[in-house]
């Protein structure tokens, strides 16, 4: 796997740790953990804290039939695998799109884009942009982060390859260009709608619910 | 090599690559008490915690295949199923889980590197021990309790760099072993 240089900040993977992460980030910080061993180690290292902790503490007592229940579930079928990752796509992706390749929409000037989930704690899409092109200029209202499936972009923060995340927070304008080569299909979770600088893509916000 | 594993991650191989239950059943016995323990002091009941602590063990029985000595002791291995299921009880939505590392059937043990990692979880838990009362009480907080933790590894200071390299190396490894496969 190539190098990757952009990782999941320290606070963010803590709250996946725990869980308090809404969906659309949580699924972003799974796909880097899909293709980043370093970050996949560091949230083992954490289990290993609670493992030590698990080990050490004092048991409570079972029901007396606890030990034949168990036993006796094992025979039953096990579950369904998961889906797997496929193509560019990790694995919770995929689940994201049902298993199904996306089912891109035009948003002008070639790119596109398919929404996974909106809802009150955030929005999660998947943006291909041709090379060379420019995402419009905006601004955050909150935390956004970008993990690049294929391709490259390049912004003020530096360049960004597959399995790389930009973590944008509110002060952050920033101008993502996607690189030569292949289409740059990247990943994005939002808390808050983009709010672009230009005024008529802000107009089209709604439309377009970019 | 296998007298060199601790009995759990020999029993947790016994069922992953045998399907052995005497040795399913010795690790129910050593972790289905500390489960419910630590369920309870989450807040839930009785009954509820009975119901987990099935709900998991079944899970270590069906994802043993995933279980790697390498990257993981027995007891970090069991804490993140448990620990993932507690959390998906709590949210609207299961939390997204990363891709499964894929299943490797001609991975050698690497008994230096598999001996290396145990060796880190003890000096962990002596670590743990020597935590100032109310660090080991924030940890405890944080893994046990349903409080969301943020800057553990501010807050403590435990040696978990050599952790996080051993784990990185099991996972070169398995990726090193995939290409060799399927290059």
């Amino acid at each position: 796997m190539t190098e990757i240089s952009h990782h999941i900040p320290e606070d963010i993977l803590d709250a996946y740790r725990a869980g308090t992460l809404p969906h659309a980030f949580g699924v972003v910080v799974a796909a880097h953990l899909s293709l980043c061993d370093e970050c996949r180690a560091r949230r083992e290292a954490g289990d290993m804290i609670g493992g030590a902790l698990l080990s050490r503490a004092e048991g409570a007592a079972l029901r007396p039939d606890a030990r034949d229940r168990i036993m006796a579930a094992l025979d039953a079928p096990p579950p369904p695998p998961p889906i797997r990752g496929s193509g560019v796509f990790p694995a919770p992706v995929m689940a994201e799109l049902g298993g199904r390749p996306p089912r891109w929409r035009m948003l002008g000037g070639g790119i596109r884009q398919q929404i996974l989930s909106a809802d009150r704690e955030g929005s999660l899409r998947l943006l291909c942009i041709p090379p060379g092109k420019a995402v419009p200029e905006h601004g955050h209202r909150g935390l956004e982060l970008t993990l690049v499936l294929q391709g490259s972009f390049s912004d003020s923060e530096g360049a960004f390859h597959r399995g790389d995340v930009e973590t944008a927070h509110d002060a952050i304008d920033h101008q993502p260009v996607a690189g030569p080569g292949a289409p740059c299909i990247c990943l994005a979770a939002t808390d808050a709608p983009l709010r672009f600088n230009a005024l008529v893509p802000r107009l089209l916000q709604p439309i377009f619910r970019i | 090599m296998k007298n060199e594993l601790s009995d759990l991650a020999r029993d947790l191989i016994a069922v992953r690559d045998a399907r052995d239950r005497a040795a399913f059943g010795r690790l129910f016995d050593h972790f289905a008490p500390r489960l419910k323990a630590m369920l309870l002091r989450g807040g839930l009941r009785d009954g509820s915690a009975e119901d987990v602590v099935q709900d998991v063990m079944l899970a270590v029985w069906h994802k043993a295949a995933q279980f790697d000595p390498h990257r993981a002791d027995a007891a970090a291995w069991i804490y993140g199923i448990a620990r993932n299921r507690r959390i998906d009880m709590a949210r609207r939505r299961p939390l997204a889980q990363p891709e499964e590392m894929p299943e490797i059937e001609s991975l050698e043990p690497d008994a230096a590197q598999i001996l290396a990692l145990q060796q880190e979880a003890a000096q962990l838990g002596a670590a743990l021990s020597r935590l100032a009362p109310e660090q080991a009480e924030a940890l405890r907080a944080a893994y046990f309790d349903d409080i969301p933790h943020s800057r553990i590894s501010e807050m403590t200071g435990l040696p978990l760099g050599t952790i996080k390299s051993r784990i990185r190396l099991g996972l070169d490894r398995l990726r090193h072993e995939l290409r060799k496969i399927a290059p």
